[in-house]
């Protein structure tokens, strides 16, 4: 493999307090040099990168690539081509395929395919509990010897408490979190939407904060008696954020996430039926995007996972009472990130970087998320400046369902590395026209 | 006359809703039924306003009321109508609404009245195909036909909407005739209220501007005009209330319960009624009780709609029913 050098980028490394214009060599899969200037081995591949951040890649603690079953939607090929188009170096795929991934044989299926695909490193999560019922526990360590790295029923809650209290017992003989879809169930039933004033407009049943908040005050709850770690999916709700930080406060291992879309969009985006504005969590109302968006700069929710769930197009253009839940995130996740959380005040742009690269990794405790030498290859380049339209059509994933199709965005990836590899290279057409057009700064 | 709008009051290609309608539509969309009321009073039931034009009932839901009542509207306006039902059609078979509503439109139709079990089925509809849409209940989000009959019937009785003081009763939640008559009496400056368990009051009620009452007693007092929702057995079995006949007990509404009411108060039902559950026959067959005359209105404002959407003009109304269409 050939070792590349990036030279002249601004190299953004919160996990080092890196924020310099510099060199950035890759070799034999790790990074063999950061900063300064850098000649590199003779027979190196020199990539002009001045002007654009060189960033550690990013990591997507939740994303469903629908395989097996759902190959319609998104293939784990698919998936992981349009996660490196999004900066991913690595991101941990859902159990909750058809059949899921709980027996070791499912496990393995998908490291073979995620190797395969070429693109991110593809993670298995396991299922929790067999067929994703909610009742017996999988064999959680048989899953992690054939590559899983965590457990979860995503898609529905661990709903029971004692399985619950199992799991975050027993994870700890291997030191893996439990990932938990907090939803009471009960109070969610039928729901299609936040509980309010607009699902009281649209006649629409809605989904309470209590039906995720009062699971998430359970499992903190048992987080601490266990001293197993419960990483919490999808923020949505402000009372949620509150069981957190107390939980946190009281030193129970407690991590969370929240996606780009509650940071960014509130219930009117579902306003004229509009499917692609649904998913579970719902979106909710300002106050609760507010919420998050200090809760995830204060570190209180600790990274930005994009719960990326690819959806055919049929299956949404129907009755929005019909259609699935869920949008794809990979490919958006930087430049709605970049263009309403840091022009938005809520993040820097090092902050920004952190959340989706170094803390993923720090919380679990993966190789990556840094630049620093000896570390895997896993670098995102990306122009923090261009501005440019979401373009569902253009997408690597086989699924178009985003909310911010048409919306115009600034931060965009040009290339991503994994393992020392070229993984993606933008190639657009509409590349130099955008890049004559944007206002280019510093 | 595919895809005629109402433009002569800017109502747009279709009738969704009413929560985007301006007081001066509704009030046009009521002048215009004034007319056509008299066309059912008539021996010859019939004038040529819609002849030619073809009218498809697209019901997903069980319906008697509404779908005969937009029947005779139709035929009344001579158009010709076709029914469809959920059950023999298509849809059982796994069609999609879209194609349902793709396929009748290459029969080149000139309009739908489509009634369906999920909130925002009729705008679904009417953003996909160029034929004219009217909402005859769609979810439990809007039933625009139901409350400008309503509307209607509280104007002949009271002269004027305005200042007039209207409390919903019953089961807000699941009301899609609620949702209806609250933007229209809001819009058109009546004072409005709902009042039932609050189990079925749904969240954010009071943010579109209305009041809520717990009691059914201070409901009767405060109205002008009560407007009884019919509770559906199935709200029983969900465990919104306990029983049947816990909710007659502490919401329905009698005549024992009328004392304290205004004289000229009255009492409004979309039907059908569950006698002995939220509303009792002493009350629905006494003197306060305009719930025949909706049924009668209910014609008249189908065929104001109708004749509104294909391209009639309010003041037209007059002389399209003597028969100069």
């Amino acid at each position: 493999m050939r070792p590349i050098v990036l030279t002249g980028g601004r190299l953004l490394d919160p996990s080092q307090d890196l924020d310099e214009v510099g060199d950035l060599l890759l070799q034999e899969g790790l990074v063999e040099a950061c900063g300064g200037t850098i000649s590199g081995p003779e027979e190196a591949e020199r990539v002009d990168v001045s002007g654009l951040v060189v960033a550690p890649g990013f990591i997507d603690l939740h994303v469903h690539l629908r395989e097996p079953g759902g190959e319609h939607k998104e293939t784990i090929a698919s998936g992981a081509q349009a996660a490196v188009a999004g900066g991913f170096t690595t991101v941990w795929a859902m159990p909750n395929t058809d059949p899921p991934v709980d027996d070791p044989a499912a496990v393995g299926f998908v490291m073979a395919a995620g190797l395969r695909a070429g693109g991110a490193r593809v993670s298995p999560v396991g299922a929790a509990s067999w067929r994703l019922e909610g009742e017996v526990m999988t064999e959680v360590g048989e899953l992690l010897v054939e590559g899983a790295v965590a457990v979860t029923d995503d898609g529905h809650p661990v709903w029971s408490s004692m399985l619950m209290r199992r799991l975050l017992e027993y994870t700890q003989t291997f030191g893996i979190p439990v990932l938990q879809h907090a939803e009471d169930r009960e109070l969610a039933a039928g729901g299609v939407m936040n509980e309010g004033r607009v699902a009281t407009v649209l006649g629409l049943r809605g989904i309470p904060n209590a039906a995720e908040a009062s699971m998430v005050a359970r499992d903190c709850q048992l987080a601490e008696l266990t001293g197993g770690h419960l990483h919490v999916q999808h923020v949505s709700a402000r009372e949620s954020v509150e069981q957190i930080r107390l939980a946190k406060a009281r030193g129970a291992h407690v991590t969370a996430e929240v996606t780009p879309h509650h940071l960014t969009l509130t219930e009117e985006a579902v306003i004229g039926y509009r499917t692609e504005a649904k998913m579970n969590p719902p979106l909710r109302t300002e106050a609760d995007r507010q919420a998050v968006c200090e809760a995830l700069a204060e570190g209180v929710i600790d990274v930005i996972a994009t719960d990326h769930a690819p959806h055919h197009y049929e299956e949404k253009e129907r009755e929005f009472d019909d259609a699935p839940f869920g949008i794809v995130g990979l490919e958006t996740a930087l430049g709605v990130c970049r263009t309403h959380l840091v022009d938005g005040g809520v993040l820097t742009l090092s902050q920004l970087v952190d959340r989706l690269s170094c803390a993923p990794a720090r919380i679990m405790e993966l190789d990556g998320g840094t630049l620093r030498r000896g570390t895997p290859a896993d670098v995102v380049v990306f122009d923090p400046d261009e501005r440019w339209v979401v373009d569902p059509a253009r997408f690597q994933s086989r699924s178009g369902n985003t909310p911010y199709a048409g919306e115009w965005l600034t931060g965009r990836v040009k290339r991503t590395f994994v393992g020392g590899r070229e993984r993606y290279r933008e190639v657009s057409s509409a590349e130099t026209r955008s890049r004559e057009t944007s206002t280019r700064g510093g | 006359m595919t895809g005629t709008t109402g433009a002569a009051i800017g109502l747009g290609k279709d009738l969704v809703g009413l929560e985007d309608l301006t007081r001066e539509q509704i009030h046009a969309i009521l002048d215009t039924a004034e007319p056509f009321k008299e066309i059912s009073e008539r021996q010859i039931k019939k004038v040529p306003v819609l002849r030619g034009q073809t009218i498809v009932n697209l019901f997903f839901e069980p319906s008697t009321r509404t779908r005969i009542s937009f029947e005779f509207a139709e035929k009344r306006l001579s158009a010709d109508t076709v029914n469809i039902s959920s059950t023999g059609s298509s849809v059982q078979k796994g069609e999609t609404l879209v194609d349902t509503a793709r396929n009748l439109e290459a029969m080149r139709i000139d309009m739908v009245v489509i009634r369906h079990g999920s909130s925002g089925a009729a705008r679904f509809l009417a953003d996909r195909i160029p034929s004219n849409v009217i909402n005859a209940g769609d979810g439990q989000h809007e039933h625009p036909t139901q409350a400008l009959l309503d509307m209607l019937t509280i104007r002949d009785r009271f002269g004027s909407l305005e200042g007039r003081k209207v409390c919903i009763v019953g089961d807000i939640l699941h009301s899609r005739v609620a949702r209806s008559n609250i933007w229209a009496l809001l819009t058109c400056g009546a004072d409005v209220a709902v009042c039932g368990p609050k189990s079925l009051i749904p969240h954010g009620i009071e943010d579109l501007g209305v009041s809520v009452l717990s009691r059914v007693e201070d409901a009767i007092e405060w109205s002008d005009v009560l407007y009884v929702l019919r509770l559906q057995l199935e709200r029983m079995e969900s465990g919104f209330v306990p029983s049947l006949r816990e909710y007659n007990r502490v919401f329905g509404v009698k005549r024992s319960r009328l004392e304290h009411a205004a004289d000229d108060m009255i009492v409004l039902h979309p039907g059908p009624m569950n006698r002995g559950v939220e509303i009792d026959s002493d009350v629905a067959d006494g003197p306060r009780s305009v719930i025949l005359p909706q049924v009668t209105n209910g014609v008249a404002v189908r065929m104001a709609v109708l004749y509104l959407l294909a391209g009639g003009r309010p003041e037209g109304a007059e002389a399209a029913k003597a028969g100069g269409a």
